[in-house]
């Protein structure tokens, strides 16, 4: 079943055009990722979906049309004078749910992130790992029908960013959220992804759709030669078109 | 993966000995100077003869403490509590800020000096003026503390809280309000400190009792000892409600300790 499609999506920002007639769709339980060079106009995607920006032209359709999405930002956003705990329950708490019922929601999640310990702490305690994964627990207690991750793993030191793709490729099999990624990481994309769009520079059009069949766990293993392949392709496509004049 | 909680480093009475000595060491420098230049206690009383005076006079000095109190903390009351209110408006509201603002800074360069006896005048001699001038000079400082500190707010969690599908006033209780709170405990500090001074301010111009009025009828009198002795109270009355307002501040800003701020 087919969660979201975006038909001929277009945006201008005044008069420069930013988006330029993007096609694309996510299917249930599928991993898609957006790839593309960096200010590209990958998270102004994401703004259309969340209503953080109006829809211009095109049209969006979701599978369930009311609260689709559940946002995780490129830096984790976690209230500083808010507990670990009160943090994760932001979704609810804006949803009405009471705080009781919101912290029962969130508990038996809390060990599978590594954060059993850890809800009584501010983030500022918390190492820049924890604060991501506390994140994306932020997003996934929502119960929206679609994960949108914009570069979740951007702001880690490297070391810190493959633990936790590997950690999340392990939590992503167990739970098969339907997610839609952003990233302008080409290695993330291949890892991650059942399937990868890649953007060209702005104004941006999908020059690319491509399919990643490689089995899964891909991660914590050494890469395989499919996998090579499909990232050296894409980093062609990629470079192809950030080398051209403006 | 944890990091310690930073702990602040030495205690609060080591940190406060340089403090304490340089103080001490002014007044041991003042009384000596007195003693042995001769000069006499009208020019200049020593800080001893200022002690001696605040004993002496406790009843005068309290009864009259008590107006300056009142006025400052109805005032400041006043002050917080408008303050607040209108910060409120003026964040729903982009246009009417743009519309008062400039009204609020005009109001901050109007000479004390000027304004004081003119509130005297229409307000007379009771509490109501001394409270109005303790409110004019605190309230902008808080105003603007709040109005910044709303804007301080980080635009991702906004994006964030929205993306939940929060509404406008979820958004200002869970994310703008909250970021305000270093700004307002800031503007807080700085206000409370000019709500004694502005109080005293308002007795000396008219009043029946208060510490302004000792210190107006001293002077008067040629007693620079009974003015220094309500110099001292007065000092003492703003340096406590500073630090109740610091105390307050750690209690309610307790997240900003585990960061190591200050």
């Amino acid at each position: 079943m087919t969660a979201l499609s975006l038909k001929d999506v277009s945006v201008t920002f005044g008069d420069i055009p930013v988006l330029d007639r993007i096609n694309l769709h996510v299917e249930q339980g599928e991993f898609v990722s957006i790839l593309g060079p960096s200010g590209a106009g990958k998270s102004t995607i994401f703004r259309l979906l969340t209503g953080a920006l109006p829809l211009q032209t095109g049209t969006i359709s979701c599978a369930s049309p009311e609260n689709s999405f559940a946002f995780m930002p490129q830096r984790d956003a976690l209230m500083p004078w808010r507990r670990i705990i009160d943090n994760l329950t932001l979704g609810l708490e804006v949803q009405g749910i009471p705080r009781k019922d919101a912290r029962a929601h969130v508990a038996p999640l809390l060990r599978d992130f590594g954060l059993a310990d850890f809800t009584t702490h501010y983030p500022a305690q918390l190492s820049g790992g924890m604060r991501q994964r506390a994140a994306l627990l932020r997003t996934i207690v929502q119960g929206r029908s679609i994960q949108l991750l914009d570069e979740p793993f951007g702001a880690l030191d490297a070391l810190t960013r493959t633990q936790m793709q590997t950690w999340f490729e392990d939590r992503w099999r167990a739970a098969r959220w339907t997610s839609l990624l952003v990233t302008h990481d080409v290695r993330e994309a291949v890892a991650l992804s059942d399937r990868i769009y890649v953007l060209s520079r702005r104004p941006a059009r999908v020059i690319a759709e491509i399919t990643v069949p490689i089995p899964r766990p891909r991660l914590g293993r050494p890469p395989s030669a499919q996998a090579h392949d499909i990232e050296a392709h894409l980093l062609e496509i990629l470079l192809h078109q950030t080398g051209e004049k403006p | 993966m944890q990091r310690p909680v930073p702990r602040r480093s030495g205690g609060g009475l080591a940190r406060g000995i340089p403090a304490v000595l340089s103080v001490v060491s002014a007044f041991v420098i003042w009384e000596i100077y007195v003693r042995v230049s001769g000069i006499s206690p009208l020019m200049l009383p020593a800080p001893s003869r200022v002690l001696d005076q605040m004993v002496q006079n406790r009843v005068l000095l309290w009864d009259n403490t008590v107006p300056t109190l009142k006025a400052t903390f109805a005032g400041f009351a006043l002050s917080l509590t408008v303050a607040f209110g209108l910060s409120i408006i003026l964040d729903f509201m982009p246009r009417v800020r743009r519309a008062l603002f400039p009204i609020f800074v005009v109001s901050q360069t109007l000479p004390l000096v000027a304004i004081a006896p003119l509130v005297v005048l229409w307000f007379g001699f009771d509490l109501t003026p001394k409270v109005l001038l303790v409110a004019l000079v605190t309230f902008f400082p808080m105003l603007v503390a709040l109005v910044d500190g709303y804007a301080s707010t980080d635009p991702e969690i906004e994006d964030l809280m929205r993306s939940m599908g929060a509404t406008r006033d979820q958004i200002f209780r869970a994310a703008r309000f909250p970021s305000a709170m270093p700004y307002f405990f800031a503007g807080l500090r700085i206000s409370i400190t000019y709500a004694v001074v502005a109080a005293i301010f308002a007795e000396y111009v008219g009043a029946r009792a208060g510490l302004g009025i000792v210190i107006l009828n001293a002077k008067n009198s040629f007693r620079p000892d009974i003015v220094l002795a309500a110099v001292v109270i007065s000092s003492l009355l703003t340096l406590i409600l500073f630090s109740a307002t610091a105390l307050l501040q750690r209690t309610v800003l307790r997240w900003r300790d585990v960061e190591g701020h200050r």
